[in-house]
């Protein structure tokens, strides 16, 4: 007679089998469905003919066979599934599948939307064209609040975080629209350029890791979502760029001009709805493909990593100074900014837990060059600080490059306590989300102090 | 008697295509099925019965569908298709030209012939 312990137990054996079972690519959970209604099936008459739970377990999963095999025999039958895909909308009936059709038709919705109310100020007479400075400044306007209302949907956000949001997406429209900006001056660039980053990572950041931005981790699951949204996005463009090559070249060879339509329709509105649909993208793969930030990150850090050292190295060895040309700064900020980018994703994909290895020393290689090419640029700014002069864009730059500085300083420190094992990689991972807040900070400080304090140029 | 891997893995397509050919059934019952049928001579690892499901269902002579049966679980049905009775035509007439030709040359070479083999001098095995 089974007791309920006996049961239990059962059940939790089962549990083990199925996700031992699950671990196998190439057999899916419907066919592990299968086999466990099999399973059960062989140890309720193994069980009816007199052995005991366990006993009638062992002999089931005896007589199923080899697992290796059996997961040898799927993937010959499905080599498919060895290429993991991505599927949006599951061919499985049930709850899941239903949530996955609302999903994929909010976020149509969403994109549609974003398409839709870039081209309301056409309707007011302003056209892209001819107010790029207009476009240019309220650009991340048309597009992050409606990326912003689908991570409320899917997150289920409270009333309180919503206002936040919301008040937020005002605030930056007002300190975008109100100031008098002098016509192509370097302040509402500056706007341009910095209203995006503040609106990322406060709002979309916020929006996305909901009640888990205080945390490490969901801040580091925001960091992750940025650069897989990047590469999809980059993806997405690539495809759209042959899509309209193509439909240019075809249009042309019966006599129309369809360029005129791209780039006031097409461009525009595919440009902001791909945000919405990378970014669906993202969220439904994150766990079933892997995530490619990592996997460029491994690449690019030993080639970067080559090129700081033979920079540096060329720099004192012939002791050619650095030049203070109009954008040297901003080629350094690139510079720090892929460095910190390679730190951030290769920490991303880590296993804290692993001991120091080879690439660990190439990223403290990669960091320290980095910032002894900044350095030397930085000196060869601060010896001639009268020739450089305080345009507002180069007061912008040097903020970020101190900004960028610090954050990699400190990170090499870290690095280093980690190689020499005097501190746990974990440090690091904290000192990197516990940064974001930093970007968003200053963003927002050079779009709402820079333009009165420069009077608008 | 144990019958090689070989014969089993050869006689594995007819013989679901025909136990589905009679109704509809599932995994474990097709399996149930088998060893009925053989009298437990044909003995298949449980688990392979699956990829073999799969791959008649790719190339399209059976087709699966989920329902909920009596124990409350879901469970995969399979039935066949108009194009899998086809095969399984076919299939019968290329086993049983194996089967007349293999029974003429144990007529020939005076070897005993299938009439000695009858299933119902066979006990039953264990477990079956």
């Amino acid at each position: 007679m089974p007791t309920q312990d006996d049961a239990r137990s059962l059940e939790e054996q089962i549990d083990q089998w199925r996700t031992y079972l699950r671990r196998r690519q190439a057999i899916h959970s419907v066919d592990v469905a299968e086999l466990e209604d099999h399973l059960r099936e062989q140890i309720a008459v193994l069980s009816d003919s007199g052995l005991d739970t366990d006993e009638a377990f062992l002999v089931a999963v005896k007589r199923m066979g080899d697992l290796d095999a059996l997961s040898r025999e799927f993937a010959r039958e499905h080599s498919d599934r060895l290429w993991k895909q991505l599927v949006l909308v599951s061919s499985d009936s049930g709850e899941s599948r239903a949530h996955a059709q609302t999903e994929a038709v909010v976020v149509l919705c969403l994109a549609v939307a974003a398409a839709a109310l870039i081209k309301v100020p056409a309707l007011f007479g302003i056209q892209i064209g001819e107010d790029a400075g207009f476009y240019a400044r309220n650009l991340s306007l048309f597009v992050l609040p409606l990326l912003t209302v689908y991570f409320i949907w899917k997150r289920r956000l409270d009333g309180r975080t919503i206002a936040w949001l919301g008040a937020g997406f005002v605030a930056a429209a007002l300190f975008a629209n109100v100031y008098p900006f002098a016509p192509d001056g370097s302040t509402q660039t500056l706007t341009a350029l910095h209203l995006p980053i503040a609106l990322w990572v406060a709002l979309v950041g916020v929006a996305y890791a909901g009640p888990r931005w205080r945390a490490p981790d969901g801040r580091m699951d925001f960091i992750r979502f940025s650069g897989e949204l990047f590469i999809y996005y980059a993806l997405i463009a690539l495809g759209g760029g042959v899509l309209m090559g193509l439909t240019a070249m075809i249009f042309r060879a019966i006599g129309i001009d369809i360029e005129p339509v791209f780039e006031s329709w097409v461009l525009p509105c595919g440009a902001v709805g791909a945000v919405v649909i990378a970014s669906w993208l993202v969220e439904a793969k994150q766990s079933v493909v892997e995530n490619m930030a990592p996997v460029l990150t491994r690449l690019f850090t030993p080639l970067f990593a080559a090129v700081l050292v033979m920079f540096v190295g060329t720099v004192v060895w012939t002791g050619r100074g650095v030049g203070i040309e109009r954008d040297v700064l901003i080629a350094f900020d690139l510079l720090l900014v892929v460095v910190l980018a390679l730190v951030l994703y290769a920490i991303s994909a880590r296993d804290q837990e692993s001991p120091p290895g080879l690439f660990d020393v190439l990223q403290f290689v990669l960091v320290v060059s980095a910032l002894a090419a900044d350095a030397l640029a930085l000196w060869a700014i601060a010896a001639r600080i009268t020739d450089f002069g305080l345009a507002p864009n180069r007061v912008a730059a040097l903020g970020m490059n101190v900004i960028l500085l610090v954050n990699l300083a400190r990170s090499a420190v870290l690095y280093l306590r980690f190689l020499r094992r005097r501190a746990s990689f974990a440090a690091l991972e904290r000192w990197q989300t516990a940064y974001v807040p930093v970007y968003a900070v200053w963003a927002t400080f050079v779009v709402i102090v820079f333009p009165p304090v420069f009077a608008y140029i | 008697m144990e019958i090689s891997k070989d014969l089993t893995a050869a006689s594995s397509t007819p013989l679901v295509l025909a136990i589905l050919a009679e109704e509809d059934s599932y995994g474990y019952a097709i399996l149930q099925r088998v060893r009925e049928l053989s009298e437990g001579r044909l003995e298949w690892t449980d688990g392979m019965l699956y990829p073999v499901l799969h791959r008649l269902g790719r190339l399209g002579y059976i087709e699966g569908r989920w329902e909920v049966a009596e124990s409350g679980r879901r469970r995969k049905y399979y039935r066949i298709t108009a194009q899998g009775r086809l095969h399984l035509d076919e299939q019968r007439r290329q086993w049983q030209a194996v089967d007349a030709t293999l029974r003429g040359i144990w007529r020939t070479v005076g070897l005993p012939g299938p009439a000695d083999f009858t299933m119902s001098t066979r006990p039953l095995p264990a477990g079956g």
